[in-house]
């Protein structure tokens, strides 16, 4: 029960003072110099950042992908730091969906089994897997597109693939990691109306990775890094 | 799950058919291998022990002379009389029968056709002894067995040299000196397990030989018939004693004759088969390992080249041990169809084998169950290294690659 009550009171996620060093002595790069980050539920945050400012770092550490090297980073009350690796991939599992930069669907396997794989590590039977696969995909506009490969499908349409893939198993927080970097302007906007879209209908809290003013201009809040440090964070006026 | 991951792992052997055959080959060669040469080694050794079987499995030999061997001494030996064996079938316990042999290599002749066999001296006890049946005629009477009448009872070997397409009962052959009447001819035997042919034989009363073959009283050798279920041992046993005290042994000399085992011959030459079997199959055992070791190379490569995949399962919500037992099963998967085909292939080269070899083909459940289980975990061993590394990737690192 206190464990219950703890993960409803606190914000969603609860960077403190988190660093990130790799290497060692005068070869140890500081990636990430002491972090304070919250984001509350339903919220939808870009961050920005010249490369090397350290934002793919903190997203893979948010993603609990990557551990931090000092700070604390909490996850609904919870202590991601003191997890053990299959924890963290658990977490992972029943909380965290990703939409990576390069698409990262597996090659030769069908649009519907690239949706359907978070859930048969959740354990979901193949019924209601398949099911639940042809509505996600039905959201991000491929209905019909099922059993095509990502060789036989664009750009754009991977990327929705993976989108779909992503939210197939509902997660609290959708982690995107420059989701329009190998996109055109159209199919840019096209994903981002369906980002906007899943977060205002369904309430999916999302933290976006991007380059771009025009995209970030899509989120409610915009954090903005800059040597390994959060330079400003600030709600977006544009929001919608 | 596990249902899940095999399925997942014959959709990804299917995506490279001709690597996954490639890869394969080695256990395929491995089992097929050792199936074989059990098999066939297993056939074989049923063959020796059928054939021993059939001279007569309960049957012991009583020769004279210090036991085989080098240092056989040929100066003292004392030869058998009539009595002895008449002794033995007296006052040794389970003796079914006891039938005195002695034999010589002698030219049998009939009209123009000659031909060299083996004559033996003995009694009607041979023929259950020895296991033979007469196929036609009759065995020696009474009376000619008594007087060392001149009558002779053939082999179908010497019968069909000697006679051809002729009637051969009632002939006259002659056997050097001594001219004797066929009166029975023995049933086909076919050859022993060392090569002889059985049925070039023929058989004379043992007086008659005694009297115008050898021109003495010696008996060669006894060969002795135990009774069904009676402990051949324990008459071995007794025939030593016997034996050592009708020729007044000291409890310090050595024996002078020697009594074997039919079971003694059979374990040696089955030991040798089985021997042999042994050695061709682990040679081909090796091969196992070395397709194990090729599976290995492959599932390494295989690894390697879907590190990105491996990095979108962890990323996703795989567990360390769930990309270990997809990999895991991968390997098993195709480390026991491996096997699989290769116990296929084995039992048609056995049989294809056996009928060229013309040994019976023995089914052995025994070793193709085994050859299987051990594909399999060849699959378990060499593929547990390859997945553990899989299992092992660095989440981020495995997403980045290329």
């Amino acid at each position: 029960m206190i464990a219950s009550n703890q993960m409803d009171n606190q914000p969603l996620i609860e960077l403190q003072g988190v660093t990130k060093v790799y290497g060692t002595g005068h070869a140890a790069m500081h990636a990430l110099r002491g972090i304070d980050l919250h984001i509350e539920e339903g919220d939808f945050v870009a961050v920005m950042g010249p490369s090397g400012s350290g934002k793919s770092t903190c997203m893979n550490i948010l993603g609990c992908l990557d551990t931090q090297t000092a700070g604390t980073y909490k996850f609904k009350g919870i202590e991601v730091g003191k997890l053990t690796r299959n924890q963290r991939t658990r977490l992972r599992r029943f909380y965290l969906g990703f939409v990576f930069q390069g698409y990262n669907l597996l090659n030769r396997t069908s649009a519907l089994e690239n949706v359907e794989l978070p859930l048969i590590y959740r354990g979901v039977p193949s019924g209601v897997r398949r099911v639940r696969a042809v509505q996600s995909l039905d959201m991000v506009g491929l209905k019909g597109w099922e059993s095509h490969t990502p060789g036989e499908l664009s750009g754009g349409q991977q990327q929705r693939v993976a989108i779909a893939r992503a939210i197939v198993t509902e997660p609290a927080v959708l982690f995107a990691d420059e989701p329009t970097g190998n996109l055109d302007t159209a199919r840019s906007r096209e994903i981002m109306d369906l980002l906007t879209g899943l977060n205002r209908d369904r309430g999916i809290t999302i933290v976006m990775v991007t380059h771009e003013r025009d995209m970030a201009a899509y989120a409610k809040r915009i954090v903005r890094f800059l040597d390994g440090l959060v330079e400003s964070d600030e709600q977006n006026g544009r929001a919608t | 799950m596990l249902w899940n991951t095999i399925l997942l792992a014959l959709r990804e052997l299917k995506r490279n058919v001709m690597r996954s055959i490639l890869t394969i080959l080695g256990i395929v060669i491995g089992v097929g291998a050792v199936i074989t040469m059990v098999t066939i080694g297993g056939g074989a050794t049923a063959q020796v022990k059928e054939q021993i079987a059939s001279m007569g499995s309960n049957m012991l030999m009583v020769t004279p002379g210090k036991r085989i061997g080098p240092i056989q001494s040929s100066t003292n030996i004392v030869l058998f009389k009539v009595n002895d064996g008449e002794a033995i079938l007296r006052d040794v316990s389970a003796i079914a029968a006891v039938a005195p042999v002695s034999s010589k290599s002698i030219q049998a002749v009939f009209g123009n056709q000659n031909w060299s066999t083996e004559v033996t001296g003995s009694d009607n006890h041979y023929f259950r002894v020895t296991n033979r049946l007469i196929r036609s005629g009759r065995q020696f009477s009474d009376s000619e067995l008594r007087s060392g009448a001149a009558v002779c009872i053939v082999g179908e070997t010497v019968r069909k040299k000697l006679f051809g397409g002729q009637e051969s009962l009632g002939g006259n052959i002659r056997l050097e000196k001594l001219s004797c009447q066929v009166i029975g001819i023995l049933e086909a035997k076919g050859q022993n397990t060392m090569g002889m042919d059985q049925d070039d034989i023929v058989v004379i009363p043992l007086r008659t030989y005694q009297r115008r073959i050898s021109g003495n009283q010696d008996v060669a050798m006894f060969q002795v018939s135990v009774q069904q279920g009676a402990s051949t041992d324990k008459a071995q046993r007794d025939i030593r004693l016997l034996m050592r005290e009708r020729r007044h042994l000291s409890p310090s000399d050595d024996d002078n004759f020697n009594v074997m085992d039919m079971k003694e011959i059979v374990r040696i030459l089955t030991g040798t088969t089985q021997l042999l079997t042994g050695l061709l199959s682990a040679v081909a055992a090796v091969s196992l390992l070395v397709g194990g070791i090729g599976i290995m190379n492959i599932m390494l490569v295989s690894v390697t080249e879907r590190t990105r995949e491996i990095g979108i399962r962890l990323a996703i919500g795989a567990l360390e041990s769930e990309v270990l037992m997809q990999f895991l099963v991968e390997a098993v998967v195709l480390s026991s169809f491996g096997g699989l085909i290769g116990i296929v292939l084995a039992l048609t080269a056995s049989v294809w084998l056996a009928s060229m070899l013309r040994v019976p083909f023995v089914f052995n459940t025994g070793i193709v169950v085994i050859a299987f289980l051990f594909s399999t975990m060849v699959g378990v061993i060499f593929g547990y290294f390859p997945a553990l590394k899989a299992a092992r990737l660095d989440t981020i690192e495995a997403l980045r690659h290329e």
